[in-house]
């Protein structure tokens, strides 16, 4: 995992290959900014992405495409302290 | 997630890297490790867990509810190539079964060591019987397969 520098603002992830939301333009449409819904399907590639994390102790910065060669179980769920 | 965390060393042995995700940021996972997942399971969670507070990640994959703001529990497996090989998607209110989780890894484990010869019939576990598809087998499987391997 990559050393994340830690600040005040709030880091958040991307999909590799796209900008963050917050870098772009203010002249930029409303219908372009938008990240539209995508459904992955079994059999095709999983998107790439790039995002904060936390493990061990350390915040860091995690990129799916570096566990390439590896099995990897990507788990999203609704939130923490969540109760199940 | 705290039953994830459970199984880790036994996934690990698979050689699989596991990577939760939710909305809240890196500084809540810190929080929730440190009072409440390091309590319900030695040494807490292990494995990275990533930040998507705007729900980034979670739309590219599909599972992220706009309405709440929230990630539905999306479980993607993926293969040593970047395939995704398995997804389930429960609503928030039920929780996943782990035990599912490494079948199916075992399972897709044992297809790609036979470079896709073999197949894996319903509920299989290591050590059960396989298929292994061509001509022969067509209209014969209920001879080289019998309904009570599945349980």
């Amino acid at each position: 995992m990559k050393e994340l520098k830690i600040g005040c603002g709030k880091p958040t992830g991307a999909k590799v290959g796209e900008k963050a939301k917050e870098a772009a333009p203010e002249t930029q449409s409303q219908a372009g900014k938008e990240i539209t819904m995508s459904a992955v399907r079994v059999g095709q590639k999983a998107p790439d992405f790039e995002a904060p994390a936390y493990q061990d102790g350390k915040f860091g910065q995690v990129k799916l495409s570096d566990y390439l060669g590896k099995w990897v179980v990507l788990c999203f769920y609704p939130g923490d302290f969540t109760f199940v | 997630m705290a039953a994830v965390a459970s199984k880790y060393e036994e996934i690990r042995k698979l050689d699989v890297e596991i990577l939760s995700v939710s909305v809240d940021s890196h500084f809540v996972h810190k929080m929730w490790q440190d009072n409440e997942l390091s309590k319900m399971v030695d040494g807490g969670v292990p494995f990275p867990m990533i930040s998507d507070g705007p729900g980034n990640v979670g739309k590219v994959y599909g599972v992220y509810d706009e309405n709440a703001g929230v990630e539905m529990r999306g479980r993607f497996i993926i293969d040593p190539d970047g395939v995704v090989q398995a997804i389930e998607i429960l609503t928030p209110p039920v929780g996943r079964n782990v035990a599912e989780l490494i079948r199916q890894i075992q399972a897709f484990q044992h297809v790609r060591k036979t470079n896709g010869q073999e197949a894996v019939p319903s509920g299989w576990y290591p050590g059960k019987p396989t298929l292994t598809p061509g001509p022969d087998l067509v209209g014969k499987v209920w001879q080289a397969w019998k309904v009570k391997d599945a349980f």
